[in-house]
């Protein structure tokens, strides 16, 4: 069975009804059933419309890194419970058993097309990649690796925010990572984000907009706010299309839209930029 | 000056306390700690947002960067206020007014107070996101003295981009939080009804901020406290800042940087 069958949904696609064994997805663009397992382990997409569904991170890992060149570190990270808070304990369980994954990040250095670069992929079928203090800390760690050894660091987002079941902890790893990611780019080094279907909340509003540069996935919804908060807080009913990635692209938010197909390609020529000699330039500022 | 053991009300009474009306704002702790103030308006691209109010001011014999997000008393300046829910703009203000300091050498002292940064259509198009991320990279970075106080509500996002700082300090009865306890109980509860509840787990007082370590102390408050009756916590308010800055304005601006940067990395909990 596929390890993600409770979750399933995207931007452009959702999950449909469950027939016999095989968990099916329905795609909400061109409305075809689809066997989640197929999909998944594919390109995440609707081979029939080509809209997206939300990519585990290690399918994403092997589809844009050299092959076999990903080293994780502080896979094993686990969160406890530092609030005691009600049924955390229960659902983080849950989410281990069926992301078959300890957290919401893996971080590690890989190639693309043989440059090196510190990588870190959140993925929202863990706890909707929410940020806690084990999401935090990882990518205070990567960022510390990639200075310590000279490394451009690509983060592909994806999170609905700061995770509430870590109450203010999860909101002090905004600060944490910022500052982590302040001392790398202090240092003259690339930080490339990639902002996938969901970024949202706590994430948004620190590392996924430090960036030097801001790549998203077509349709992605992207904001500081959910849109079901925007509409209930303030009565406003929505534009088409807002907060997603056009949306930010028109509004000159971020950089370019980038298909997943063509992703890896993308990744590799900015990186190619920022690795020439030039990049010995004296004048830099090091702490 | 500082007290550790903030006596025995309930989280949500907190809240609550947090929330009224006649609490002291920013403008009325303005009025009482300063003087010779003058107020920097405008983020000098797309407006001035009332939500957060800047200026230059004497604190004693010492000029100092006044942050401050104000939520209104009246109706008509809750309006102006947007309620304390900051726009794009009044970040990108406030980032305007931290880049004076650092050149001057003044320190900051930033009056934390909103219900969370706005949620709303033009906030998002104008990336809000984007700008508390650089917000934070500022208070992250600034080479100058940061002391934060918060005075009423400490709403997520929106509070955290002002609460990046050397000290961090706080009213007995504000709160800290990831999430409104309205918000928490009607996501994690599905029953909105249920915010005292949701109140005690998220942890968001100041003792529970304390015994974290995020927050270096804890101001308290008389009995009936308010913008009418002040005096005695403006004091203590001064107090606060007064010993912050003596030992503050004697480290080296980049020692102060680092340490600022140390604190939070050093906040571990798993």
């Amino acid at each position: 069975m596929n390890l993600f069958s409770e979750q399933i949904e995207s931007a452009s696609a959702e999950r449909g009804p469950s027939s016999g064994t095989l968990d099916m997805l329905r795609c909400s663009r061109c409305g075809r059933d689809l066997v989640a397992e197929v999909v998944l382990a594919g390109d995440a997409a609707c081979p029939y419309c080509g809209a997206l569904f939300r990519q585990p991170a290690y399918r994403r890992i092997e589809a844009i890194v050299d092959s076999g060149s990903f080293i994780e570190i502080e896979r094993e990270a686990e969160a406890g419970d530092p609030l005691s808070f009600p049924g955390y304990r229960t659902k983080l369980e849950k989410e281990r058993a069926k992301s078959k994954m300890q957290e919401g990040v893996a971080i590690g250095k890989a190639t693309i097309k043989g440059l090196r670069t510190a990588l870190a992929i959140m993925d929202s079928y863990f706890m909707m990649g929410s940020m806690g203090t084990v999401v935090g800390e990882k990518i205070v760690i990567l960022a510390e690796f990639a200075l310590v050894n000279r490394l451009p660091l690509i983060i592909f987002c994806a999170s609905g925010g700061a995770r509430m079941q870590e109450g203010v902890l999860s909101l002090m790893q905004m600060s944490r990572t910022t500052i982590a990611l302040a001392r790398h780019s202090a240092a003259g080094l690339l930080h490339i984000n990639v902002l996938t279907h969901p970024t949202t909340g706590g994430v948004t509003a620190s590392f996924a907009m430090q960036g030097d540069i801001t790549l998203a996935e077509p349709g992605a919804l992207i904001g500081f706010a959910g849109p079901r908060v925007i509409e209930q807080t303030v009565g406003e009913s929505l534009p088409d299309g807002f907060q997603t990635a056009e949306y930010l692209y028109e509004h000159g938010l971020i950089d370019r839209i980038v298909e997943r197909n063509n992703m890896r390609e993308t990744l590799a020529s900015l990186l190619a930029l920022h690795t020439t000699e030039h990049n010995a330039a004296p004048n830099r500022e090091e702490r | 000056m500082l007290h550790a053991n903030p006596g025995t009300r309930s989280a949500w009474e907190r809240v609550m306390n947090a929330r009224k009306e006649d609490r002291p704002q920013a403008r009325d702790y303005i009025e009482k700690l300063f003087h010779g103030v003058f107020e920097v308006r405008g983020d000098q691209c797309m407006g001035d947002d009332e939500a957060i109010v800047t200026a230059i001011a004497w604190f004693e014999t010492c000029p100092v960067t006044v942050i401050g997000q104000q939520k209104g008393h009246t109706l008509e300046e809750r309006m102006r206020c947007n309620f304390g829910m900051p726009s794009p703009e009044g970040y990108r203000k406030s980032m305007r007014a931290l880049r004076q300091a650092e050149k001057f050498g003044r320190p900051v002292i930033c009056l934390v107070d909103t219900p969370g940064a706005f949620c709303g259509v033009e906030a998002e198009a104008k990336g809000q996101g984007r700008v508390i991320a650089e917000h934070l990279r500022a208070m992250a970075t600034v080479r100058t003295p940061c002391i934060s106080i918060i005075i009423g509500e400490g709403g997520s996002g929106g509070a955290l981009a002002l609460s990046l700082a050397d000290r961090l300090i706080m009213l007995e009865n504000s709160y800290f939080s990831v999430i409104s306890p309205e918000g928490a109980a009607s996501i994690l509860f599905k029953d909105s009804s249920l915010a005292s509840e949701a109140a005690k787990n998220l942890k968001l007082t100041a003792g529970d901020l304390k015994r974290f370590g995020i927050v270096d102390g804890i101001i308290r408050e008389p009995q009936g406290y308010s913008r009418f009756h002040m005096d005695e916590s403006a004091e203590a308010v001064k107090k606060a800042i007064r010993s912050a800055l003596k030992r503050l304005s004697h480290v080296p601006p980049e020692r102060l940087v680092e340490q600022r940067q140390e604190k939070y990395l050093n906040m571990r909990w798993y």
